[in-house]
């Protein structure tokens, strides 16, 4: 068989100051990136606004563009290129507007004058066809159906509609929603020469296409902002009381101070690489929890077995042992896991690159938490307590009578086998 | 070989034919890939994120309901005290649950208590007005408060929801959120690009009524028309401005506003209507007008209403603007027209929403998300793209490592995929990118489930026991830990999905079935392959692990 670790054998417990140290290196660079960002890098969802995602079929002129904004009053708008790893030139911006009243007729303002703004400033002024990279699948399916390129004499109305969804399926999916050339809907099926005469003689290319919009009031971006940590919050306590539940209160605080840790680091670097916190990232926070707290209950289990079975072991020793006998466990699957969500972050796309960032950083951290933070915390308790001698004694904090076999009864819960 | 274990492997291959089933062989069994690919689209339904659209929150002013039973009620007690003599001062409304009566005459005050307390109890707490010994004050109870809010909410669900079906967008959503936000609407247009048009026609008020114009006279402005009346209206009329703008080819153009003294009281409005169309205008060619039919009740208080007052001019107005006032020529039983600049599709959307009824509150939009089917669909290609090359990778990963006992946790895992999706079918959820966050954690989570388990089993092996023993050992051992660290999460994706919404709980729920699917396959499925396996072998081989 393959191994990675024969028998390691390593004092965890003694390096914890290297770890804690670490960890306060860790929260201060990312904290101290926040602070001075002035918070958090906060997306659409928690500051409220319009966002327009628009692609060009040319690289765009980002000032041009910009004196465009202007131009429609809108002088306070970021304007992000978006470029992607297995797509280094994919002429996608990233218009924001911030949205600053409640009203809500004025957020939708902001998204007709951002259009206002691109078709001044791109738009196809010569000639009056319309927009064929602004085209539906019902207004394509009209058109073909009047026209009747293909003399369709049996359900004409339904073969043109399959006919327009096949065509503009091409244009979303093969050229991401912007065609730059009429002659390229030659490869999808059933496109004959007249089809794409019809096509050509009906509608010009506008040089860009509208990708994406979001509007969110600014009422709603503080409301969701709230009930987003309240829900972290909650989802901590719920693991704290079955922790405390199924060890010993202070593994469920040592567990939920950790994960606590792990959120605030990752928090911290998406500051420092300047990512913005939407909620799809919130969901990666939550998926990192989990999983983070998933690595340490593991390492805890390995604690409360081994203190059954070695009473008479120092309960730091123990410890090491217990995470020592489930690192290969702990490498292999953080390693794997890690694998998937790099390959995500990698290959994921735009929208997903927030999000598996998290990830990403969530793994590694969260792994490292559960022997770096978590365990050492228990330790630091017991050895405050006083009993940090032999295992038997060790976890049983707030036991009066603090015989051993109490102390194990405890750990090992009635009616688990 | 144990009766047992066959058991348990019919009963694993049952539910894997059913989840297999259930993904590709419905509507229709399939008969080639594409109808397979087919049949898999139709049961895992993609959010908005994924499959573009538009995605809609509103929220209905409840508050405009509430202060509108409290003018009704102002002009039901005059008219009550009225009828029964009482004197008093002033009733008006003090704010949008109060309103107060002033002076009553102390004689008679016994007399509006009782009719107060006889008609209005329900609704109405009645308290005499502090410092004021013949006022009272009424106040709209909570319990009436609390109705009016949920009949506001389910009669303009309804009607939107009714205007949006009529719009003939494929499979729309519009449901009522709950909690903390339940005067909000939740509306997604799946593949709608363009929500102007949608946006429009849930927004219109839809307020129709017809009123009998007092003066023949138009205003150019409000203080005009009032010095012409020597500073106050006639009574039982009000001004209103008549439509404004006009539509041409470079979008709405104000042309200037007239005001109108109509009838206070309409004398039809929408609730009276059957039926509206809209149809072409014969004098003006290329534009369109809305004709509408009365309900048979109507018609019968139109037609004598038409024939006393012929000759007179008749407002047609909707949303507080008045449309046209065409002249009274001659009796009207049940039909008439709304004239206007309407293209074809305004006029179309303008029929929809008199049909569909009127919103008994007005209606303010919080969000408005829309994804483009080009974005949604490289979501899509990126994220399985991705998905699909890591799970191979740790596929290929256990394989190498783990031999036999990896195969075995290769199969573990597809499996806990095929129920994940299965059982998201079956509940009809969607699939949206935080459940895709769900989908990896659970696929995380599953590979833990199998390493934590074979690992056991090799620490067994090295201590010497036979293969049997060690993977019985090895699971049991090993299933503390996968019930400890898949309860956790389980709990705290219970609190997501109670307190979280829209994402976070697709999330909480794609989470939580794809972790009650991997105990099932990790333990149950995997510990049945591995005695399976144990029973055929040699004694003296020794374990694939």
């Amino acid at each position: 068989m393959i191994e990675l670790f024969k028998q390691p054998n390593i004092n965890w417990m003694g390096k914890a100051k290297y770890f804690y140290a670490l960890s306060g290196i860790l929260l201060l660079a990312g904290w101290t990136s926040i602070i001075v960002n002035g918070g958090l890098r906060y997306g659409i969802d928690f500051k409220g606004g319009t966002n327009v995602d628009v692609r060009f079929a040319q690289p765009p002129n980002v000032d041009k563009l910009r004196s465009g904004l202007v131009a429609q009053g809108l002088g306070n708008t970021e304007i992000q290129s978006i470029s992607d790893i297995s797509n280094p030139s994919s002429n996608e911006v990233l218009i924001f507007v911030e949205g600053k009243t409640q009203d809500d007729s004025d957020l939708d303002a902001s998204r007709v004058k951002v259009l206002n703004a691109l078709n001044a400033t791109y738009g196809v002024a010569s000639s009056n066809k319309p927009d064929f990279n602004a085209a539906t699948p019902s207004s394509l399916a009209a058109f073909l159906s009047e026209k009747d390129p293909l003399f369709l004499s049996v359900n004409a109305g339904d073969r043109y509609q399959q006919l327009a969804k096949r065509i503009l399926d091409y244009r979303d999916k093969v050229s991401s929603g912007v065609l730059t050339n009429f002659d390229d809907l030659s490869k999808v099926g059933s496109v004959t020469p007249p089809v794409l005469t019809a096509i050509k003689n009906n509608y010009a290319l506008g040089p860009f296409a509208i990708r994406n919009v979001e509007i969110v009031g600014p009422k709603v971006g503080a409301e969701l902002r709230s009930q987003a940590i309240l829900v972290t919050l909650y989802a901590l306590g719920g693991m704290l009381v079955y922790i405390a539940f199924r060890f010993e209160w202070v593994y469920g605080a040592a567990a939920v101070l950790a994960v606590f840790h792990d959120v605030l680091i990752t928090l911290g670097f998406f500051s420092l690489l300047h990512f913005e916190i939407s909620l799809t990232v919130i969901a990666a926070l939550l998926t990192l929890v989990g999983y983070s707290m998933n690595d340490t209950i593991v390492i805890f289990d390995r604690i409360r077995e081994n203190s059954r079975l070695l009473r008479k072991e120092p309960f730091a020793d123990l410890v090491n042992k217990s995470i020592n006998q489930t690192l290969s466990r702990t490498i292999l699957t953080s390693g794997l896991t890690f694998l998937t969500v790099l390959v995500l972050f990698l290959m994921g796309g735009q929208v997903l690159r927030a999000f598996s960032f998290a990830l990403v950083v969530g793994i590694v951290v969260g792994t490292y938490s559960s022997f770096g933070i978590a365990a050492p915390l228990v330790v630091a308790w017991n050895h405050w307590r006083g009993r940090g001698l032999a295992a038997g004694t060790g976890p049983a904090a707030g036991n009066k009578t603090s015989g051993s076999e109490n102390v194990s009864g405890r750990l090992a819960p009635a009616g688990r086998r | 070989m144990n009766p047992n274990l066959k058991w348990r492997a019919l009963s694993i291959l049952l539910i894997i034919l059913f989840c297999v089933y259930y993904l590709v062989g419905l509507p229709d069994f399939p008969k080639s890939f594409a109808q397979v690919k087919e049949n898999f689209g139709h049961q895992i339904k993609l959010g908005l994120d994924l499959q573009g659209g538009t995605h809609l929150i509103l929220q209905v002013q409840v508050q405009e309901a509430i202060a509108q039973e409290t003018d009704q009620m102002v002009d039901r007690l005059t008219t009550e005290l009225r009828a029964k003599n009482i004197h008093y001062d002033e009733v008006r409304r003090a704010d949008d649950t109060h309103v107060l009566v002033r002076n009553i005459d102390p004689a008679q005050l016994s007399q509006f208590r009782d009719l107060v307390s006889a008609q209005y109890a329900n609704v109405w707490d009645l308290t005499p007005t502090a410092g004021d010994p013949s006022g009272y004050t009424l106040t709209l109870r909570a319990a009436a408060i609390a109705q009016i809010k949920d009949s506001t909410m389910t009669q303009s669900l309804e009607t939107i929801e009714r205007r949006i079906n009529a719009l003939g967008l494929t499979e729309p959503t519009i449901q009522r959120r709950g909690g903390r936000n339940d005067n909000e609407i939740l509306v997604q247009l799946p593949g709608e690009g363009d929500p102007t048009r949608a946006k429009a026609v849930i927004q219109a008020g839809g307020q129709l009524e017809l009123r009998l114009v007092e003066d023949v006279r138009t205003y150019s402005s409000e203080s005009e028309a009032l010095a012409a009346h020597g500073g106050i209206l006639p009574p039982g009329t009000e001004l209103v401005p008549g439509r404004s703008e006009t539509r041409n080819a470079s979008g709405i153009q104000d042309t200037g506003v007239t005001w109108y003294v109509l009838s206070r009281a309409p004398v039809v409005t929408g609730r009276d209507l059957r039926s509206a169309i809209e149809t072409r205008n014969t004098n003006n060619p290329g534009q369109f007008q809305v004709n509408f039919t009365l309900s048979p009740e109507a018609a019968r208080r139109f037609g004598p209403f038409t024939e006393t007052n012929k000759g007179r001019q008749m407002a047609i107005v909707l949303e507080h603007r008045v449309y046209s006032a065409p002249v009274i020529n001659g009796r009207i039983d049940d039909s008439g027209l709304i004239e206007g600049n309407f293209s074809q599709e305004s006029a179309h959307d303008l029929a929809l929403v008199l049909r569909a009824g009127a919103l008994p509150a007005s209606i303010k939009y919080l969000e408005e998300r829309t994804v483009g089917p080009s974005l949604g669909a490289d979501s899509i290609r990126h994220g399985v793209q991705a998905s699909v090359l890591s799970l191979v990778v740790v596929m290929l990963f256990m394989l190498v490592y783990y031999r036999f006992s990896g195969g075995n946790a290769v199969l573990a895992l597809i499996l806990n995929l095929i129920i994940l999706l299965a059982v998201l079918a079956l509940f009809g959820a969607v699939l949206t990118l935080p459940g895709i966050a769900g989908v990896i954690l659970t696929i995380g989570m599953g590979v833990d489930s199998n390493v934590l388990v074979f690992e056991r089993i090799r620490e067994e092996l090295r201590n010497g026991k036979s293969p049997g023993s060690a993977v019985d050992a090895g699971f049991d051992k090993a299933f503390v830990t996968i019930i400890d660290t898949h309860v956790t999460t389980v709990v705290s994706a219970f609190f997501l999905f109670l307190f979280g919404t829209g994402p976070i709980r697709g999330f909480a729920i794609t989470l939580t079935i794809g972790l009650i699917a991997n105990v099932f396959t990790a333990i149950y499925v995997s510990k049945t392959i591995f005695q399976y396996h144990l029973a055929k072998m040699d004694r003296q081989a020794e374990l694939s692990i």
